[in-house]
């Protein structure tokens, strides 16, 4: 069913840090085909002198003053932390 | 009709609450009540919290006691999408990526609606991380259309529909990406309000597409909508996209606002795909308008059928730079089978998000990245700019649009599980009012054959929230499609 497209799931996947079973792999190529294939149809439309639009109402330059403000308590904050010590998250080695 | 407490609009609670002819808590333990006789089929909830809803209705009748109640809200069960932050309260977005969070802060969504006494009530099922229309992607279950519970209820706020649909909550909050309120709203008989882009604070809110996302209220009425909205609505300091702009009185202003009005009828959404059903009862609904006295014209919106497309592009690309924060580190599921920080990453992510939300992250990682982003991205951007103008050129001749809010009544569960494509198909008609930051809304306008709900959807210029409420409301009380409750 889906066209050809250059979808690299093995690339896209690594670059989503997201492991994916061959099976994902296998059924979201297709799957992701087939969307890709009717997202082509975007190629039709004249968009020579088109802005994007990134917000529909754009708010520019939202300032707030530099004034430290009450934030959540450390015991608060770390309530979902996975693993914790010391008022700390603990992390997998990363330096030898 | 039903008589029951637990199926009242606010505006009759609220007089009752008043009246001191019903407490805050008798409301409540009757909402509670309700839900656990018919929660088992509908499965709306996610979870909810008794004592936690109780405690706040002894609070509102301990502040009406004292004469200080704080206006239609106080009092009244609110039920919350679980994607929506309530202090102390689980936050899963029906994700096991989060399926122990608890949220350590309020939205400021629901910090207003508690400053207007409302109790929040419950946490409601939707997709995972609201990415899906049939809440058949919620990892704990799918919620049951209470009009059918063999149907799906929409999504992504089934479970917000549902619940008010079928009693359980006075009113909800939903949040709405590609039409996640509308949709749901018009399969399960209840109105749904998706606000002008930046009306609402999405502050609390878990982020899905930044550019897209807007909370709004589900109610068995129109008033009831344009309450809550009230509640809700206003600039905050939180949200650096949220818009400073006047808030009026939404129930005044449909006192006072009778039309007649001129509607635009956009012909691409009444062509192939549109259910015949679904048609006659949506241009039974135009007639009506036009009986009233409104100008109803035909307007063009050329770049619909691009829409879907554009959507599936700016929503995923969203989407997958929100969620990289799920990485199993700070909180959320972590892998306990990990070699190393690396490895972490990648198990906690394959482990904690379902299917549909992985399949969105690589198609939305793929359309941002290198070598891709000119004409994928990029080129969904300015087609979004051409979708938006047409509905600003349509707002030169007309002050409201009209269309079906979903192509069909509610269909069957596992009928499009497997096909993605068709799934988003399924929005067409709502995701062009994201994309353009517009005011939307789905209010009951008739049933088909079988029973099942359909809804006409409202689409309104920006920020003229009270006009598209009066619309609505004139045709509501014309009407008493949302006093069909369904059998349970």
């Amino acid at each position: 069913m889906s066209a050809p497209t250059d979808l690299n799931i093995d690339h896209v996947a690594h670059l989503a840090r997201l492991a994916l079973t061959p099976e994902e792999k296998a059924k979201f190529a297709t799957q992701l085909g087939d969307v890709l294939a009717y997202i082509e149809q975007l190629k039709k439309v004249d968009v020579s002198g088109v802005e994007p639009t990134a917000h529909a109402f754009p708010v520019y330059n939202v300032w707030a003053d530099d004034v430290a403000q009450p934030g959540l308590p450390v015991e608060a904050a770390l309530k979902n932390a996975p693993a914790q010590r010391n008022n700390m998250i603990v992390v997998p080695k990363v330096v030898e | 009709m039903s008589s029951e407490l637990f199926y009242k609009p606010v505006t009759e609670l609220s007089s009752l609450l008043e009246a001191k002819t019903v407490s805050s808590v008798e409301l409540t333990q009757a909402v509670i009540a309700r839900t656990k006789a018919v929660d088992t089929k509908v499965k709306a909830f996610n979870s909810f919290d008794e004592a936690d809803a109780l405690a706040q209705a002894r609070a509102s009748d301990e502040r009406r006691a004292a004469g200080q109640a704080r206006g239609p809200l106080d009092g009244i069960p609110v039920g919350i999408k679980d994607v929506i932050a309530v202090d102390g309260q689980p936050l899963t977005a029906s994700s096991k990526m989060l399926a122990n969070f608890v949220s350590p802060y309020d939205s400021t969504v629901t910090k207003k609606l508690k400053k207007a006494g409302a109790i929040c009530w419950g946490r409601l099922n939707l997709d995972e991380f609201a990415m899906g229309s049939s809440t058949e992607n919620s990892a704990f279950h799918t919620t049951c259309n209470p009009y059918d519970l063999e149907r799906v209820p929409g999504g992504s706020s089934g479970g917000s529909a549902a619940a008010v649909a079928a009693g359980e909550a006075i009113v909800s909050l939903g949040s709405d990406t590609g039409g996640s309120i509308r949709q749901p709203a018009a399969l399960c008989n209840v109105v749904g309000f998706k606000p002008t882009y930046g009306l609402v604070s999405r502050f609390g809110l878990i982020a899905f597409a930044s550019s897209l996302d807007q909370i709004g209220p589900f109610s068995r009425s129109v008033e009831d909508a344009a309450i809550t909205l009230g509640a809700i609505a206003g600039h905050d300091p939180l949200d650096s996209t949220s818009f400073k702009t006047e808030i009026p009185n939404y129930r005044d202003e449909l006192k006072k606002r009778k039309g007649p009005w001129r509607l635009g009828i956009p012909k691409e959404y009444f062509g192939q795909g549109l259910d015949p059903e679904v048609a006659a009862a949506v241009e039974k609904a135009i007639s009506y308008y036009e009986k009233m006295g409104c100008e109803v014209k035909n307007v063009s919106l050329p770049h619909t059928e691009y829409g879907v497309g554009v959507y599936y592009i700016i929503a995923t690309a969203e989407c997958s730079s929100n969620l990289a924060r799920y990485d199993g580190i700070r909180y959320g599921h972590r892998s306990k089978d990990a070699k190393d920080i690396i490895d972490l990453y990648f198990k906690s992510r394959a482990e904690g998000f379902g299917q549909e939300v992985k399949r969105r992250i690589i198609l939305g990682t793929y359309v941002l990245s290198s070598g891709y982003y000119d004409a994928y991205y990029l080129r969904a951007q300015k087609v979004r700019t051409l979708i938006r103008q047409d509905f600003l050129n349509a707002y030169k001749e007309v002050d409201a649009i009209l269309t079906p809010t979903s192509p069909t009544p509610a269909f069957k569960k596992g009928e499009k599980a497997a096909n993605p494509l068709a799934m988003y198909l399924s929005d067409v008609y709502t995701i062009g009012v994201n994309l353009a930051g517009l005011p939307g809304m789905s209010i009951p306008c008739g049933f088909s054959k079988s029973g099942l709900p359909i809804g006409l959807q409202l689409i309104g210029q920006p920020f003229q929230e009270a006009e598209l409420l009066s619309i609505a409301n004139a045709y509501e009380k014309a009407h008493d499609w949302a006093t069909i409750t369904p059998n349970l």
